[in-house]
């Protein structure tokens, strides 16, 4: 173990100092132990000691991996974990507060909360661990799955038109909202670091593939990396096995997929995370393997904008400077007093 | 006893509580009812929209706002139709005559004026053109329009009020100058309006008695009035001054509680964070997000939200964290009457969660008293590592009575320590118990060698790891009830009233303490012996409950539910109690409770 620092101030711990001594115990094959790997992997990079860092989840099979973090956690209930990790954060922000939930936990029952922890911009790190399915349950449709999508709860095909989880978060004022691929090392890393370095919420999409109730949901993007949209900011949008496609904006502000012609990249989509305007990023969550064939990936939005804990603790220091720090005896003896004598 | 009535518009409250302020400054004890409407401006002239606020006053010690008022103000005939009813006989009816027109009659459903049809001739009735004189006083106040004007006349009714009861006015005028300050003509309004009352009152031959109340002979020292959630707000600030730990409130906006969100939303000074969530759930959530990482956590609700909190109680059972949960009940079920108060949350806040997940329970008994009940939920709260839930109701938030004020040395140490780094070599296990408390260490982030997980899944003994053994579980779940139960250890045996030897106990709990203390004292005044004793502790019960039930020949429980407590009571003592139940969305009347308790004396 190598806490303590290396004697610069600085914190040298490695992925080893991140697993806990819990077995892990997700289904062989499953995407999660990738995603975890990565997550051990990027851990230090937060240059944190491990105290500082809890990892607070709700129901489901990614909601499992606090277990396996070697750093403070609460596996709390389904989909209340944007709420837990609120007050958390918001009472203690001196710690680094991650959440992992999954689609069904997000964007079924914990909805309300997912949208509200975004808008208010609270200081968490919220990892989604998209599959499309139900897996602890053994595989119901989730509101990510597709129309017509049949499974043991939907034997004619479910009726519920699904999710598109970047465009609720963004349509939920989200400041931070990125994509990853559970496979993906370079990619997921990548987009870890960009969240951990945002100030206020981070949203993160993680395509995660699960064998066992829905295998290969993800293939189209897992396999086919021609198929993976690599967004940069500053740069126009390209991509492909030889770099032949492109992304261009349409006069209704949308956007799709093009084959590159004698153009070139001229005409081609320029990213720009940081526009404050969501519009862009907006046009760039409706790119699906649905609709184009392909599926943009890394940081779609990415704005300042103040932090729902820096603001809870500027009223609380206001407070003080003008009324000076509280006294219970005063309190007590305030508005209109009378005094019975003995 | 006083009861100013009129539209929920009319300030009726605003009078009521500035009459209270006077009264107590005064000296005499006394003991307040707001009844008002939950719509914020129901129709007007409407008997729906008549907002009421009874105040009970006396030269000697008052336990209930009363039965009966001798006064009614009423402002329009609703109002008077509404209210008429409690009135005792004899009583003294002031009506405002200038909002007794046809209209305003045939809204509150008079065939034909109460004024001239003989109808009030049981009573004393001054009939006063309140809104014309009230108008005609302000005439020369520049700036206002005679709209404006005529809504000064509940200042104009408490100035008359103020003198025909010798209340000191100085508290009043001060008040409007505060209140009123950034509007200077409407508070130069009211001021006129107030002293015009009181001229009138004084002037006038048809008020010929001012009546006199000595002050009230209470225990010497500092007081004040205090409304049940004030007491509550100020025993929260308390236990995180008193613990050390940083109060963390999340609540959801609910009649009857969110006074307390807002008045502690006043108290950032105090180092206090309070989240407005999107939901009960995620109020609760927070509460105890914020109660992991170290800070007294609190969520404050009514029975439709706690019933959202379940989850969250069920959660902060398992994880052994604490977290205070405050239920300020009103009538049910579902929306019910949210104004009006209920005892009917008890065997939800008991039982009201999946499998054994026993909570404790404190019950506050009177406006004061939720002061020292918050104390007290928080003190185990602390202690235990446990949800506690702190029952009040929206009688006791509303009402208001005279407050000695604590001495705040005086008030218990209720801090507590988080457990530390281990020592090299030492393990850390999150689920290894106090001996005597069987609490388990409250290990916050932050803190290095401590990392773990807790969650809802269950815990291996010790270890705190995922534990699906049945011995494991069984072992758990009798721990887990052990700990609460063992509380009762560490609170104050059941104190019993019984002067005379009597074999008839009235045993009570909550809000029903005043009104049980009255009955009482009418049934002993007629020569009957009757024991009485209050709960203030529910879960558990304190220790000598069994002895005190089992020692009477008759046990009667009033409860404004349909016997609740009885039925834990019977379930756990194996007493034949007996109940006493109104559920009217009211207090008891003394009376009433006089009444039930003098038949099963006499049975």
């Amino acid at each position: 173990m190598s806490e303590g620092g290396n004697g610069n101030g600085l914190v040298q711990l490695t992925a080893k100092d991140f697993k806990s001594d819990q077995e892990v115990r997700w289904c062989p094959g499953c995407g999660d132990y990738a995603i975890l790997n990565v997550l051990q992997g990027f851990m230090p990079e937060l240059g944190l000691t491990r105290e500082r860092i809890v990892f607070v989840s709700g129901i489901g099979c990614a909601a499992r991996l606090p277990y396996y973090m070697q750093t403070y956690g609460m596996h709390s209930i389904h989909g209340r974990a944007p709420a837990i990790a609120t007050g958390l954060a918001v009472s203690r922000p001196d710690l680094s507060v991650w959440v992992v939930t999954g689609d069904g936990d997000a964007l079924s029952i914990g909805g309300n909360h997912l949208i509200h922890s975004l808008r208010r911009n609270v200081n968490l790190k919220i990892l989604l661990f998209n599959n499309k399915i139900y897996g602890l349950t053994k595989g119901q449709y989730s509101p990510t799955s597709e129309l017509g999508k049949v499974t043991k709860s939907t034997p004619m095909g479910s009726l519920d038109y699904p999710f598109n989880p970047l465009s609720i978060a963004i349509g939920a004022e989200a400041s931070f909202v990125a994509r990853a691929i559970d496979t993906d090392k370079k990619g997921l890393t990548e987009v870890l670091g960009a969240a951990a370095r945002h100030r206020g919420s981070a949203f993160v999409e993680i395509l995660q593939n699960c064998n066992i109730y829905n295998d290969g949901a993800f293939d189209f993007v897992r396999e086919e990396k021609g198929n993976r949209i690599y967004l940069e900011s500053g740069a126009p949008i390209r991509f492909g096995a030889e770099g032949e496609k492109g992304v261009v904006q349409d006069v209704d502000g949308s956007a799709r997929v093009v084959d590159l012609g004698e153009g070139g990249e001229d005409g081609l989509l320029v990213h720009d995370a940081g526009q404050r305007e969501p519009s862009l990023a907006f046009a760039l969550s409706r790119i699906t393997f649905e609709t184009d064939g392909a599926v943009p990936l890394g940081v779609f939005r990415s704005v300042e904008r103040p932090v729902y804990d820096d603001l809870m603790s500027e009223q609380l220091e206001t407070a003080r400077e003008r009324s000076g720090e509280g006294d219970l005896e005063t309190l007590l003896h305030s508005g209109d007093t009378w005094t019975v004598e003995s | 006893m006083i009861r100013f009535a009129g539209d929920s518009g009319d300030g009726m409250q605003l009078t009521g509580d500035r009459f209270t302020s006077e009264t107590a400054v005064f000296g005499n004890d006394l003991a307040t009812l707001p009844d008002f409407p939950a719509e914020i401006r129901a129709p007007a002239g409407s008997l729906p929209g008549v907002s009421g606020f009874q105040v009970h006053f006396a030269d000697h010690d008052i336990l209930t706002p009363g039965d009966q008022p001798n006064v009614l103000v009423a402002m329009n005939p609703a109002a008077l139709k509404v209210n008429l009813g409690d009135l005792a006989k004899g009583g003294t009816v002031i009506v405002n005559t200038d909002a007794f027109s046809d209209r305003n009659l045939q809204k509150a459903g008079y065939a034909t004026s109460p004024l001239d049809d003989g109808s009030l001739s049981d009573f004393h009735v001054h009939a006063v053109s309140l809104s014309s004189m009230t108008i005609e006083a302000l005439k020369e106040v520049d700036g206002i329009t005679s709209r404006e004007a005529e809504r000064s006349k509940n200042f104009f009714a408490l100035g008359l009020m103020s003198w025909l009861y010798n209340r000191p006015i100085e508290g009043t005028l001060g008040f409007i100058e505060t209140k009123f300050g950034k509007r200077p003509e409407i508070a130069e309004a009211n001021t006129r309006a107030f002293k015009a009352g009181w001229n009138y009152g004084e002037t006038s031959e048809d008020f010929a008695v001012s009546y006199e109340i000595a002050p009230a002979k209470l225990e010497p020292g500092r007081y004040r009035q205090i409304s049940g959630n004030s007491a509550l707000t100020y025993g929260l600030i308390a236990a995180s001054k008193l613990s050390g730990l940083p109060l963390f409130l999340g609540a959801y906006p609910i009649t009857p509680a969110s006074d307390v969100l807002e008045q502690l939303a006043n108290m950032k000074h105090f180092g206090v964070r309070t989240f407005q969530a999107e939901d009960e759930i995620a109020a609760s959530g927070a509460a105890l997000g914020a109660a992991f990482g170290g800070s007294l956590g609190v969520t404050t609700s009514a029975g439709p939200g706690i019933v959202l909190k379940s989850e969250t109680v069920g959660l902060a059972v398992t994880l052994e964290l604490p977290l205070i949960v405050v239920d300020v009940q009103r009538a049910g079920p579902s929306t019910g009457m949210p104004t009006k108060p209920e005892q009917a949350d008890l065997l939800m806040v008991m039982f009201g969660r999946n499998s054994e997940s026993p909570v404790p329970v404190v019950a506050a008994s009177t406006p004061a008293g939720c002061f020292d009940a918050a104390i007290e939920a928080a003190r185990i709260a602390i202690k235990y590592r446990t949800p506690v839930f702190l029952l009040s109701d929206a009688y006791l938030a509303n009402g208001s009575e005279p407050w000695l004020i604590p001495d705040v040395s005086a008030l218990p140490d209720i801090s507590t320590e988080f457990a530390t780094s281990p020592k090299d070599g030492d393990v850390f296990l999150p689920y290894k118990r106090d001996a005597e408390t069987l609490a388990r260490p409250w290990a916050i982030p932050g803190t290095p060698g401590l990392e773990h997980r807790i969650g809802g899944l269950e815990k291996e003994d010790k270890t705190g790891n995922i534990s699906y053994d049945p011995e494991n579980h069984d072992l758990m779940v009798r721990l887990r009830a052990a700990k609460v139960a063992g509380i009762a250890a560490d609170i104050p045996e059941l104190e019993v009233d019984d002067p005379d030897g009597a074999n008839t106990l009235v045993l009570g709990w909550g809000s029903t303490y005043g009104a049980i203390g009255a009955a009482a004292r009418r049934v002993r005044a007629s020569g009957r012996k009757v024991a009485t004793a209050h709960l203030h502790y529910l879960n558990p019960f304190p220790r000598n409950t069994g002895e005190v039930v089992r020692s009477y020949e008759k046990v009667l429980m009033p409860e404004i539910n349909l016997g609740q407590l009885k039925m834990l009571i019977r379930a756990e003592f194996l007493v034949d109690a007996v109940g006493y139940n109104k559920v009217r969305g009211r207090p008891f009347r003394a009376a009433e409770l006089a009444d039930a308790i003098t038949a099963l004396v006499d049975s």
